[in-house]
């Protein structure tokens, strides 16, 4: 049997306000536990919520990014289970009424297809606290740090059917909230997770397979990992005869696969219901207004234009804008330039892409800035050095941290396009190598690029190779 | 000094007749002598009151503070009080000390006033006798084998008994009405959203109001305005300026539309209390107020909505005590579940369990749509009957309750009688509407006068009319100046 998998994400974005989404409380990461958390957070008698305005901009951009519909009046809901880390003994969230709703992105996957993917919804919630299960000897620690966290939970229609198309919205949302400066998307702080509920159907069956809710993974290798490994666990169960249990899986990234955590029968009944502590949340015309008044270029109309203004192609556009930092640092290298979009393009996911790899530093890490990066590729266009020489003077740079032309003057690089200068640089290699001259002139020509090669290094590299060309040509063939 | 009223009083710390160390030492003295027999007080805070008092004195000796500077006033137990024992009359809390103040001790502390203690009150305010609490039954000071009503029942014994000049009370189903009914008080909720509920427990939220228990409407009308008003940390709180309530006291009687619930006074209704209500009816309106039938038929099915409302919001609201971060947790838990289950089986007493079980079923998956959402049309309707009632009326109004004050016990093994007891303050709850029970008589029950109050409902926000109706009243009638024998 042909079988076609079918994917929904869920995914929490931490937004990123200063203070928590009911209480004053800072938000930042990384304190000392239960420093951040007030008798709001604590969950005290007698204290009430207090909804964070910020939050709710920050979901109203994000719909708007979304073409989403922005709910004039939603409800905050209580979520209601007991665990430690959850103080209140309910969470504060959105149930029957988002703030956000039937919004869709369109996706681009490697071979070029374009997909697009229904958002059904995004509502706002606070986080819960962290529970500490390792150092306690047999106890569990609580910090309530986290507690009260604004998050934008956004949940996709089941549109997806394949671990790549997840991979490829989970990125696509990922950019698009960084661009939207309402989430710093750190994974490994636990800013962007995400849940995937997988199922899978033979192909032509209209209805969908029971699913199974994958929990919390961390990054997007693992995300494409765990749906390949619960796409044909599920297979092989079914073709063995077996059945879907409805339920919700941890992955086990050592290991890499799925294991179940609590089936449905043992899920909670949580007994939503409006919370009395909140009134309704109302957002009217005026407030959206103002949102799409002041929304960035996103990473589509910004893609499109570098094609269309910048003579781009579709995929390197596409790699320029996969964040905000990149597109505007490229985009501080064309201005720099004065234009010359390709060459800066090419720098950008060439070298400059290659030295960050190389140390793991992400672009607003980089040891070179774009307008250095624009004075050295200036120098290029001048013609002051090749191409070539370049590489050299932006591996100088990284390292030591000066400029191109300071490099260029210190270490003798600039180009040589004086024509005598070559000229004789040509006649002393054709003097020292007659054999291979006799060779090249009774038809082997192959060996220009010996030349060419003995050439360059006689001028230690710094020949315009334009002009070498020419050069060479005329007194090769005499 | 004792049965002078808050007015009295704040006129004869301005004259300085005497100062409010003395009024504090004197009613100090009164909560220990009769303190202990009312069991009105979980909490006495003698010092503190001596250097609220201490204070008031200064500031009074500078010719500065209000109305209420140095009037010494007493809690209910279910307000935050910072540094101070605050225990919703649970063992839960028994010896949680708040880490702040409510919104409404706040203000009631920035007006000058001196905090005596914390008054004993049902466990979380789930009753209607003072009999839930922790600490012990309160007993009326009109005659100590019957409750005071609940839940605000400390301080309504506390006021009724002369042991607190006033005191604050909430009210989530009548507790602040029914309580002064039943000793003889005055006792206004106001609108829901008037008074912030920030660092007041809470039962049910969206039916919780904090208010006043005082011995005449002019009273109440000082120690509401001193503690309304917007308040930032309540979102629910609302943004409204707050009258003069004193200054509106005198508008006349005269033109009035009182409306007279029809469906609170039938069967249930106990005819001595009736007797007492029709002949407040007769005077007002011979004080010039026309007075109209008015039909509420949805009102009937107050107390079963409430009865699902209140649990349903008191499920979720008491979940925060856990044993995990504050109040009663169970001597060593094997695990966490041991943990919740003896922490809170061992904190909570019957009726609070009982409410938190009702809750949690009407809020279960399978039974929502049957009888929460039920319950929240049928308090639509019920607010669209007050509505369309006050198209016609300036006030409604009806009984506090259908009997005076019931023998401890009496109604302790059958909840449904005792929920009946709030049968006509309810639905001021369920509709945000502000009520105010005034003393309108006596009845004799084995040779006791037992004290009946009657009811005023007004419009949201019609606070100043209550007690402008309830004080003109008062000029014509001395039920509320009556103080049960052996407090005077």
């Amino acid at each position: 049997m042909i079988w076609e998998t079918v994917i929904g994400l869920e995914i929490h974005a931490q937004l990123a306000t200063r203070s928590k989404i009911f209480s004053g409380s800072a938000t930042a990461y990384g304190a000392e536990p239960n420093t951040q958390a007030n008798l709001v957070d604590l969950g005290y008698p007698g204290v009430l919520p207090v909804l964070n305005g910020e939050a709710v901009r920050m979901a109203i951009r994000f719909g708007v990014a979304t073409g989403s519909k922005i709910s004039r009046r939603s409800i905050f809901a209580r979520k209601n289970y007991f665990y430690p880390d959850l103080p209140k003994g309910y969470q504060i969230s959105q149930y029957e009424r988002p703030v956000v709703e039937d919004g869709s992105l369109e996706i681009v996957l490697e071979d070029g297809t374009r997909k697009t993917i229904g958002i059904t919804r995004a509502h706002l919630e606070e986080d819960a606290g962290k529970s500490l299960h390792e150092d306690f000897h047999g106890l569990s620690g609580i910090d309530l740090n986290r507690a009260g966290t604004p998050l934008l939970e956004i949940v996709s229609e089941p549109d997806m059917r394949s671990a790549r198309e997840a991979i490829a919205y989970l990125k696509k949302i990922h950019t698009l909230v960084r661009y939207l400066e309402i989430c710093d998307g750190n994974m490994q702080e636990g800013s962007f997770r995400c849940d995937a509920n997988v199922s899978v159907r033979p192909v032509g069956q209209a209805g969908f397979g029971t699913r199974a809710e994958i929990k919390n993974v961390n990054s997007f290798r693992f995300v494409e990992r765990a749906i390949n490994y619960e796409v044909e666990r599920q297979i092989d169960l079914l073709e063995g005869g077996g059945k879907v249990k409805q339920e919700t899986r941890l992955y086990d990234a050592d290991k890499g696969e799925t294991r179940s955590m609590r089936s449905k029968e043992e899920a909670n009944d949580y007994r939503y219901f409006p919370d009395p502590d909140l009134l309704p949340l109302v957002i009217d015309e005026a407030t959206i207004e103002q949102v799409r008044a002041t929304m960035p270029e996103l990473p589509d109309e910004k893609a499109a234009r570098l094609v269309r203004d910048h003579g781009l192609s579709e995929y390197d556009a596409g790699v320029l804008t996969a964040s905000r930092e990149l597109a505007d640092y490229y985009e501080t290298v064309v201005r720099g330039l004065g234009g010359q979009p390709k060459l800066a393009a090419n720098w950008v996911m060439g070298d400059l892409a290659g030295a960050l790899n190389k140390e793991a530093l992400d672009i607003a890490q980089s040891r070179v800035s774009a307008d250095a990066l624009a004075g050295l590729l200036a120098r290029i266009q001048d013609s002051t050095i090749s191409g070539k020489i370049a590489k050299e003077v932006f591996e100088a740079m990284w390292s030591d941290g000066k400029g191109a032309d300071e490099i260029i003057e210190a270490k003798g690089l600039r180009q040589i396009t004086d024509t005598s200068a070559i000229e004789s640089a040509i006649d002393d290699v054709m003097a020292k190598n007659p054999g291979q001259l006799a060779d090249y002139r009774s038809g082997k020509d192959k060996l220009f690029g010996f030349f060419v090669g003995q050439v360059m290094k006689a001028t230690g590299g710094k020949a315009n190779p334009a002009q070498l060309n020419d050069l060479l040509k005329r007194k090769l063939s005499g | 000094m004792h049965t002078l009223t808050v007015s009295e009083l704040a006129a004869g710390l301005r004259a300085r007749k005497f100062s409010s160390i003395d009024l504090t030492l004197h009613f100090l003295g009164r909560i220990e002598r009769l303190g202990p027999e009312l069991n009105a007080f979980v909490t006495v805070t003698a010092d503190r009151a001596l250097a609220d008092a201490r204070a008031a004195d200064e500031t009074l000796a500078r010719g500065e503070g209000g109305p209420l500077t140095g009037v010494p006033v007493a809690h209910k137990d279910i307000f935050c009080t910072d540094g101070i024992r605050t225990t919703c009359s649970s063992r839960m809390l028994s010896s949680f000390i708040a880490p702040y103040d409510a919104t409404v001790v706040a203000r009631w502390r920035a007006a000058g006033t001196v905090l005596l203690g914390k008054t004993n009150m049902d466990e979380f305010a789930m009753g209607s006798s003072n009999e839930t609490s922790f600490f012990g039954p309160v007993r009326n000071p009109w005659d100590p084998k019957r409750v005071p009503g609940g839940s605000s029942g400390g301080s309504a014994a506390a006021v009724a008994a002369c042991i607190a000049p006033a005191a604050t009370g909430t009210d989530t189903g009548g507790s602040i009405r029914q309580p002064a009914a039943l000793t003889n008080l005055t006792g206004i909720k106001p609108t829901y959203g008037r008074v912030s509920r920030y660092g007041m427990i809470a039962f049910a939220s969206s039916l919780d109001q904090a208010g006043v228990l005082a011995r005449s409407a002019e009273d109440a009308a000082l120690l509401l305005e001193a503690m309304s008003g917007f308040d930032p940390n309540d979102s629910t709180s609302v943004d409204r300026p707050v009258p003069n309530y004193a200054a509106e006291l005198n508008q006349p009687l005269k033109g009035l539309r009182v409306g007279i619930i029809r469906e609170f006074f039938g069967a249930g209704l106990d005819p001595a209390v009736e007797n007492c209500v029709r002949a407040a009816i007769a005077q007002l309106q011979q004080e010039g107020a026309v007075i109209r039938d008015v039909s509420l038929p949805s009102l009937p099915l107050s107390v079963p909505t409430y009865y699902v409302v209140a649990p349903a919001e008191c499920s979720s609201n008491l979940s925060r005590f856990d044993g995990v971060r504050f109040g009663h947790r169970c001597e060593q838990p094997k695990d966490l579940l041991d943990l919740y289950k003896r922490s809170r089986g061992e904190g909570f007493g019957a009726e609070v369990k009982r409410r938190i079980m009702t809750g949690t079923y009407v809020l279960s998956a399978g039974y929502y749509d049957a009888y929460y959402l039920q319950a929240q049309k049928c308090r639509a309707l019920i607010a669209a009957d007050f509505a369309r009632a006050f198209a016609e009326v300036d006030v409604v109004l009806s009984p506090t309750a259908p009997t005076a004050a019931f023998e401890l016990g009496a109604k302790t093994s059958d909840p449904i009688a005792m929920y009946l007891n709030d049968i006509y303050s309810i639905a001021a709850n369920l509709a945000g509407l502000p009520g105010i029970s005034i003393p309108c008589g006596f009845v004799d029950e084995g040779g006791k006068d037992l004290p009946v109050g009657l009811q005023l409902v007004g419009p949201h926000f019609g606070e100043a009319r209550l007690l402008a109706v309830s004080h003109q009243y008062q000029q014509h009638t001395d039920w509320h100046e009556r103080i049960a024998p052996g407090y005077a």
